[in-house]
């Protein structure tokens, strides 16, 4: 089934981190008849964690997603530690690009977030290009509050939701 | 230091005006809406007469609604009909004004309603200034369609406002916010339109993507809004008529948001984000390359003109912290005008010009406040986990923002206040709503 991943194919890419069951993919990509409906999760394969170059791997074992202070972009050591790891597949594994989806807790209005969303994922791929990979094939997006993977209302819930997740996509470039 | 006003009270006063009539020195029903302390003046409001057979019920549900209406301005109490001494027979019957003092009302809304053979509904109504002995302006009358009862209903009740206040109306008039439905992990949003009491919500767009932010026009015939549809978020303008839209502002590789019009409806000013860095940029939608406002390094965004268009006031993060900024509509240096306790954000200039009206987050609370547009007389309207997001009524004195309580089953909804904090009510909506935009006074 690795095999048979689709240009157009989104990756689910959920399990790292947390507990959680809510697949971190969100909405815009499935219309209100597509896959999984609004919001919703087009499933491909992911390969076994066990597997280097599966998605799985990348998804769960490197980390596929890193975790910011309040009101912060900027990468802590865990966090260069785990971005030096994703580099590493992606320059190993080049057939993929992949989407930076920035993310900020809920306290702090609307517009802001967003900004601030995009300044995590900007740090994440400028990271990522420091460490080789080509500009090209990374692309960021904000969702700001929008997409909150933690839904309760405090630090253990704000701090997951304070990420910048890499997601991948297959195909070269972006 | 700030405090929060939960209850600053509105004044009355009665003003000396003056003499009408030779005869008379009349002392107007008259209310100024300030800082104070205010005892809901005393409306009676008969039900409307029906002038034609049949005409009963919507005379009747009229009634309701000019009254629901006064009333929720916080500045009235209505009477009850079973203190009345007088009926109201006849529109034109001579007030029996000793009657409605003796039951204290201040004034008296008398209206009449008529169904023609066409179809057409025509209501008319006076206002009583008991104490005055006389009637308070002319009597006016509305005709329309009989589906458009409620915007008849709400045009009385802005002329009656209008007279008391000395303030313009705004009941007559709509509300586009985003629709929220679902949990707080997986919201569905979609642009809807209502009447600025919660009436006759329409959805503007379907639930497939993310949608944020939509801005009424100046004429309030379009609105501004942003979409995640192409997977990233980007600036739309659609006709709301017609539903025809179109993007704009777009550029590869960025992020478009936080759009606004200008006060004559020509130029949309907006925030894009490249590279991790977000500035204000305008655009002319009559075309022409996107001008860029502010080159820094901080986020700017959450733009809004001033009424007169020639400045702009903003929030950015240049100092450390999400504050307030006012520059010239060209772009140049702009003045902190925050500095308070806290971060401030979203910024919304008046539609008359004297306020700014924001979002104030201070030690986990989140504030709706106002200061003028040089910083000063801030004072806080509101508090709650999260409070977010001012748009003003078209008359510049109620400002409605949404709410979102906390936690796992947190909800969000419209509440409106008045500029001086008092009158905090919810907007009843089918779903939860959030991001609303005050469009004008309907034609």
């Amino acid at each position: 089934m690795y095999q048979n991943l689709g240009k157009a194919l989104l990756i689910v890419a959920a399990l790292g981190l947390s507990a959680c069951a809510n697949p971190d993919r969100f909405g815009g990509a499935g219309g209100p008849g597509g896959p999984g409906g609004p919001g919703g999760v087009d499933v491909g394969g992911l390969g076994s964690p066990s597997d280097p170059r599966s998605i799985a791997y990348f998804n769960q074992t490197i980390g596929d997603r890193v975790l910011f202070a309040v009101d912060q972009s900027t990468l802590d050591a865990q966090a260069q530690q785990v971005l030096s790891q994703q580099a590493q597949w992606l320059n190993a594994n080049v057939q993929y690009s992949a989407i930076i989806e920035g993310h900020a807790d809920e306290q702090g209005t609307r517009e802001y977030n967003l900004a601030l969303g995009e300044r995590r994922a900007n740090a994440v791929r400028e990271f990522l290009i420091s460490q080789g990979v080509a500009g090209n094939r990374l692309r960021t997006v904000s969702y700001g509050k929008e997409r909150p993977l933690q839904i309760c209302s405090d630090e253990s819930c704000y701090r997951q939701n304070r990420r910048a997740v890499t997601v991948l996509s297959a195909g070269a470039g972006v | 230091m700030k405090t929060t006003v939960i209850s600053t009270l509105a004044a009355l006063a009665m003003l000396a005006a003056p003499a009408v009539t030779p005869a008379q020195a009349q002392e107007p029903l008259r209310i100024i809406i300030e800082d104070g302390v205010i005892e809901p003046i005393p409306l009676a409001i008969p039900v409307f007469i029906a002038e034609t057979p049949g005409a009963e019920q919507v005379a009747a549900e009229m009634t309701r609604v000019v009254a629901a209406n006064l009333v929720g301005t916080g500045l009235f109490r209505e009477i009850s009909p079973d203190a009345f001494i007088s009926r109201i027979t006849s529109f034109d019957s001579p007030i029996q004004y000793a009657d409605w003092k003796a039951i204290n009302a201040q004034g008296l809304v008398v209206g009449a309603v008529s169904v023609g053979g066409d179809g057409r509904l025509n209501v008319k109504f006076r206002l009583y200034d008991v104490f005055s002995d006389a009637p308070l302006g002319e009597g006016l009358q509305f005709g329309g369609t009989t589906q458009s009862w409620r915007r008849m209903a709400h045009k009385v009740s802005d002329a009656v406002y209008s007279r008391i206040t000395g303030e313009g109306g705004y009941f007559d008039s709509r509300v586009v916010f985003v629709a929220e439905s679902g949990p707080k992990d997986a919201r569905q949003k979609q642009i809807a339109i209502m009447d600025q009491d919660g009436a006759n919500v329409q959805y503007l767009t379907d639930a497939a993507s993310i949608v944020l932010a939509p801005r009424f026009s100046p004429n309030g015939s379009q609105i501004l809004y942003t979409s995640y549809e192409t997977g990233s978020p980007s600036i739309y303008l659609m006709d709301i008529g017609s539903g025809q839209r179109r993007q704009i502002a777009a550029d590869a590789g960025s992020m478009t948001f936080s759009p606004r019009f200008s006060p004559d409806g020509s130029r949309v000013i907006y925030s894009m984000s490249q590279g991790g860095n977000t500035d204000l940029w305008l655009q002319d939608l009559g075309g022409g390359a996107p001008v860029r406002l502010t080159n820094a390094p901080s986020i700017e965004t959450a733009p809004s003109f001033s009424p007169d268009g020639s400045r702009i006031v903003f929030e950015s993060d240049r100092s450390g912290t999400q504050q307030l900024y006012v520059m010239s509509a060209g772009g140049g240096e702009p003045t902190r005008i925050s500095f308070g306790a806290g971060r401030y954000g979203t910024p919304v200039w008046s539609p008359r010009g004297d306020y700014i009206a924001f979002t104030n987050q201070n030690q986990g609370r989140f504030h709706i406040g106002v200061m003028r547009v040089d910083g000063s007389e801030e004072r806080l309207l509101t508090a709650s986990f999260l409070d977010e997001g001012p748009t003003w009524a078209p008359n510049g004195r109620v400002i409605m923002f949404q709410r979102e309580t906390a936690g796992a089953a947190g909800v969000v909804g419209l509440y409106s206040v008045d500029i001086s904090g008092r009158n905090l009510r919810a907007i009843q909506t089918q779903t939860g709503g959030s991001d609303p935009s005050w469009g004008p006074l309907l034609p």
